[in-house]
């Protein structure tokens, strides 16, 4: 797929790409995702999301070619491809912070490297296509077990990950009530995450039913439609004895609903990084000393964030992209004992040459989508 | 409101009792196996252990420049690995190069001119489309036609996102219909311009 300009997608025919780097692989891909965060760069809110990029950074596949310093992977080896870019080398990495990596990304010095999202984060094609190419063969990919199938291993490269990072940023002790905000992929996540940490109460928080619902069947949690309440803010005080809950993860990001201003300055004007909403709400929601863990994804454009509020309550905000592999072996252990079912949140599966209405489905929340696939042709 | 009324909030300890562990672990599969904070793998937040990473390196070889790379001038080089999709080009190009060599991640002015820039690329490479043989078609791009195979209207039923979702045809369709009319008007007066 291409981008084309905000709200545009295509299939074009792009040339299969090369090994660049010594350490780099080709792999074909047999199974993407489209991420939500995938759909700020869809919707033109990504500075310099150039016109031929391709997106995805949720993928798995086969190995088709190595480069000649390539010593952990063969090719014909069925492989799942965290969404980090990273060395493994450089001060960052050494130190596991894998999302942060200093020596993958020329266009700027805060983010890391992250496959098609933008020339901000390093200007690699991603993995909604058929081929794509992986740097740093050696560190990123892993082989994914015989035991695992395709579509958890595929979530297990950005959407499981994160959502279980964003629980352990929350520092959740024993008997916490933690409260979520966002019920899509993550968030879902991040709340069945938050249960295997200990804590005594979840509550999510959104406004598509549709997704409260998975909430509460999946993640077992208590929901909250923010539609039903003039202040969903308030209502979150009441249901915490006035306290405002000990933790809260917000798993939302920059296309944030809850205040129409908000969003039309963040998410259709432009004028800021993206809608605060969410983030302003766990800042209001959340108990004084408590901690706020930031899984949606922000540009980096400056925010309306009540920032004064946050010092005012003393709280702890913990936030990075999730250094995904080093979530992988506890994360392995819990889908194989069945504590986390990754591929129950999945809800379509569109092929490549449908993409347009695939970005069009989950762009506009139609058809209980949730979580859509994508199998290229050559898979 | 009564001393027994009164919300934990205004005294010492919590009021409100919620389940046990032993009706959670009951009620949820895998409750409390990360309960120890210091046995979760991000903890602790810098855990220094380069060789379990798989590099076999110190510093990475370099990757060939294939042209001059356009950098963050907060780093103190080109990284040693890069992306090479979608090298700059033209006018947006241009402004993206000045964006980078000019100014910090720090400055709006970096962000502000990649955003000029990515709406000036979307138009040149919309009209370069229309020099080839597969032009830019707004229509079958947008993915509309999802609308009558995936529940449209009754999947936005009671929705309160779709006060602003009514802004996203403008937003892509504004442009082009405000593109049309420039180049209506343009062409009305080349006409009139070569009759006189």
């Amino acid at each position: 797929m291409v981008y084309r300009g905000p709200y545009k997608v295509r299939v074009e025919e792009k040339d299969i790409p090369a090994i660049e780097h010594p350490n780099d692989a080709i792999v074909r891909v047999a199974l993407a995702a489209i991420c939500g965060s995938d759909l700020h760069l869809y919707h033109g809110m990504m500075p310099d999301t150039r016109i031929g990029h391709t997106f995805g950074h949720e993928f798995i596949g086969v190995v088709e070619q190595v480069g000649s310093s390539v010593q952990n992977l063969q090719v014909g080896d069925r492989v799942m491809v965290p969404f980090n870019i990273f060395c493994g080398s450089c001060w960052f990495c050494a130190r596991g912070l894998y999302s942060n990596c200093h020596n993958v990304n020329p266009n700027a010095t805060a983010v890391g490297g992250i496959y098609g999202y933008s020339h901000t984060t390093g200007g690699y094609d991603g993995g909604q296509a058929e081929y794509v190419r992986v740097p740093f063969a050696d560190v990123g990919p892993a082989k994914i077990p015989d035991w695992m199938s395709d579509e958890d291993a595929v979530l297990l490269t950005d959407a499981t990950a994160t959502g279980y990072f964003g629980a352990q940023l929350g520092d959740i002790a024993e008997g916490d009530t933690v409260v979520v905000f966002g019920a899509g992929p993550v968030g879902l996540v991040a709340a069945q995450s938050s249960w295997l940490m200990g804590a005594g109460r979840v509550i999510v928080v959104d406004h598509l039913d549709y997704r409260l619902e998975k909430a509460r069947d999946f993640a077992h949690a208590e929901t909250l439609n923010f539609a039903e309440f003039d202040d969903v803010v308030v209502e979150l005080k009441k249901q915490t004895d006035y306290l405002g809950a000990d933790v809260a993860i917000e798993c939302v990001g920059a296309e944030a609903d809850g205040n129409l201003m908000q969003h039309v300055a963040g998410a259709k004007l432009k004028l800021q990084g993206g809608s605060p909403v969410a983030l302003n709400w766990a800042i209001d929601g959340v108990r004084k000393g408590g901690t706020i863990s930031v899984m949606g994804a922000y540009g980096p454009i400056p925010n309306a964030v009540k920032f004064g509020d946050a010092l005012n309550k003393g709280l702890t905000l913990r936030m990075n992209q999730a250094p995904v592999k080093r979530q992988w072996p506890r994360l392995f252990e819990h889908v194989k004992n069945g504590y986390l079912k990754p591929s129950e949140i999945v809800t379509h599966r569109f092929p490549l040459e449908h993409i347009a209405e695939a970005y069009h489905v989950f762009s506009s929340k139609l058809d209980g989508c949730i979580k859509p696939l994508i199998l290229p042709s050559a898979a | 409101m009564t001393e027994t009324d009164i919300p934990t909030a205004y005294v010492r300890d919590r009021r409100t009792t919620g389940e046990t562990p032993e009706q959670l672990r009951a009620r949820i599969p895998g409750w409390g196996a990360d309960l120890d904070p210091a046995d979760r793998p991000s903890n602790p937040k810098l855990q220094y252990a380069p060789d379990s990473t798989g590099a076999h390196w110190d510093f990475p070889e370099r990757q060939p420049e294939r042209w001059p790379r356009e950098r963050s001038i907060e780093h103190a080089f080109v990284t040693p690995v890069f992306g090479t999709a979608q090298p700059p080009k033209g006018l947006s190009g241009a402004i993206r190069k000045l964006a980078y060599a000019r100014y910090s991640e720090g400055r709006l002015a970096h962000w502000m001119l990649l955003v000029l820039a990515d709406r000036i690329d979307a138009w040149e490479e919309h009209l370069h489309s229309f020099a080839t043989t597969r032009p830019d078609n707004p229509v079958t791009e947008t993915g509309v036609k999802a609308e009558f195979t995936h529940h449209g209207l009754s999947s936005r039923k009671g929705r309160v996102d779709v006060r602003h979702q009514v802004l996203d045809p403008v937003i892509v369709a504004g442009p082009w219909l405000a593109a049309a009319g420039v180049a209506t008007v343009g062409a009305r007066r080349l006409v009139r311009a070569v009759r006189r």
